[in-house]
């Protein structure tokens, strides 16, 4: 897989859902190769941040920016895995993947081809011909996965995508996801409320502050996310301080809820 | 404290009920029976309700005269030919008001104000605009079959998950691949089951059009046998009629099989 080189940054974003505010001032900036994690308390506006990071939502202010050189293979610079895997049940765990790459120039046999490869590069080969129905979680969001990589994007926006998988499943497709993202060199930006994942897969860490959503903190782990482990001291430092970081704001959000 | 000993006792019987096919078979058969044995016996007059064997003895003869031949082929042409007219345009309409903006105030204020019309009221009107003959028939079941699709369309392109579209969309997907690829397949449940309820209005119509000036059709000839107090061929038509509407559910099963089999 051809490594990427884009930058993605946000400048200014502010948004605002029927007069209330839920981003305010958002600058970030994602260098080419690198993850970007984001998390905050419930409410911050973090899905909505990835949203206009995506183009999937028009920010009430701000701007997105990618810049940088685009691999030739790169068939859609920036794609998106989705927390309920977004998959259609009518196709086939193949005809899924393969859904990215029909109304692009890739001829029918290049597009077997790479929807092989992503089949491999996600252990689903022997599940090509299955329905997503007859899928667990961990392997649904497998072949959402396989379905963002196979257009070779420049930047994969990741929306909470183990959140739905139980705590066993979640911890194996972290590993998984580490050595994938490392191993394609893609941009990511990856939201999450799991603290302990954040530091797992994070090189750039950003805290959003509760409602209306403002960077707390920006934490950076420069140590490549191959090879990190769950166990490792030094993240569960990081864990801890982002919890820190978190908690106060994470129980007036709470609070706030249960106002509401 | 009272003491507790012995097993849980299992207490999730019920609230299941199973399909036993054949249980089904078997009441049909029973029922017949029973109907053949109580005008054997004289409980039931046959001058008002015919037998089984006699219905069956008048759709042989029907069959071997050629009459029923005649009456069925009318009968199916029109069903086929107004079913379609009203089904291809209740498609159309309903996409339209599903997916655009334009189209959906408009079209949802005439599907209001229309579809609570009792269609059979409108069969003299049809004549009066399209005349005694085939136009009037058609556009009586093209108009029934109309309403339902539209609603039945709409409703299945609104019940699409926009995330699937937004899925689509952020892929990159071109609007005709995204209703081609998502929103068609995901509306095909609730617009295949609309067609069930389509084709028991388009023969309800069919019959109540046939009723009226026509010399073909099973509608004009249960009308003339019961003109003629003629119980076993006023029953043969019913048994015919029943028989399309079976014969038209089960290819609409047999399509939603091969369409939907990944449900």
């Amino acid at each position: 897989m051809t490594a990427s080189s884009i930058r993605l940054e946000a400048r200014g974003i502010r948004h605002a859902y029927r007069g209330l505010s839920v981003l305010e001032g958002i600058d970030l900036s994602v260098p080419p190769g690198e993850v970007l994690v984001l998390v905050g308390p419930s409410g911050c506006g973090k899905s909505t941040l990835l949203g206009i990071l995506g183009g999937m939502l028009a920010p009430d202010g701000g701007s997105v920016r990618l810049d940088g050189e685009v691999a030739p293979d790169c068939l859609n610079p920036l794609t998106y895995v989705f927390q309920d895997f977004a998959l259609l049940p009518w196709r086939t765990v193949a005809g899924n993947i393969s859904l990215a790459l029909e109304d692009t120039a890739l001829p029918p046999a290049a597009r077997r081809a790479r929807v092989a490869e992503m089949l491999e590069l996600t252990g689903l080969s022997r599940f090509a011909d299955a329905w997503p129905k007859q899928l667990s979680g961990g392997m649904r969001q497998r072949v959402g996965i396989a379905r963002a990589l196979a257009v070779r994007p420049a930047v994969l926006l990741m929306d909470e995508p183990l959140s739905a998988l139980d705590a066993q499943t979640r911890g194996l497709l972290q590993d998984e996801l580490a050595a994938i993202i490392a191993r394609s060199g893609v941009t990511v930006a990856y939201v999450t409320h799991n603290l302990a994942e954040a530091a797992l897969l994070g090189q750039q860490i950003v805290v959003l502050s509760r409602r209306p959503g403002r960077v707390r903190e920006i934490l950076r782990i420069d140590r490549p996310i191959a090879g990190r482990t769950a166990t490792d001291p030094d993240l569960l430092a990081v864990e801890t301080r982002l919890w820190d970081l978190i908690r106060a704001d994470a129980a007036e959000a709470d609070r706030e809820l249960e106002r509401a | 404290m009272p003491r507790l000993s012995g097993p849980i006792p299992f207490r999730a019987r019920g609230f299941a009920p199973r399909d036993v096919p054949a249980a089904g078979v078997a009441t049909l058969v029973a029922l017949l029976a029973l109907w053949q044995l109580a005008a054997s016996l004289g409980w039931i007059s046959t001058i008002f309700l015919s037998t089984p064997a006699g219905i069956a003895g008048a759709i042989r003869d029907l069959a071997l005269s050629g009459e029923l031949w005649m009456h069925l082929g009318a009968s199916l042409q029109r069903l086929a030919i107004g079913w379609l007219a009203g089904t291809v345009a209740g498609l159309v309409v309903g996409f339209a008001i599903g997916l655009f903006t334009l189209a959906r105030s408009p079209g949802m204020a005439v599907v209001s104000a229309f579809f609570p019309i009792p269609k059979i009221a409108l069969v003299p009107l049809f004549i009066i605009w399209f005349g005694i003959g085939e136009g009037s028939k058609i556009a009586t079941l093209a108009f029934g079959v109309f309403f339902p699709t539209v609603i039945n369309t709409m409703a299945g392109v609104d019940g699409v998950p926009r995330g699937l579209i937004r899925m689509g969309q952020s892929f990159g997907l071109p609007w005709r691949s995204i209703v081609r690829k998502i929103v068609l397949p995901g509306a095909l449940p609730a617009i295949l089951s609309g067609f069930r309820i389509t084709t028991s209005i388009a023969i309800v119509l069919l019959v109540a059009a046939e009723m009226i000036g026509a010399e073909k059709g099973i509608g004009a000839f249960v009308l003339s046998a019961g003109n003629l107090y003629d119980v076993d061929n006023l029953m043969a038509g019913i048994v015919v009629l029943s028989a399309i509407g079976l014969a038209a559910s089960w290819l609409i099963g047999r399509i939603e099989r091969a369409l939907l089999g990944w449900r």
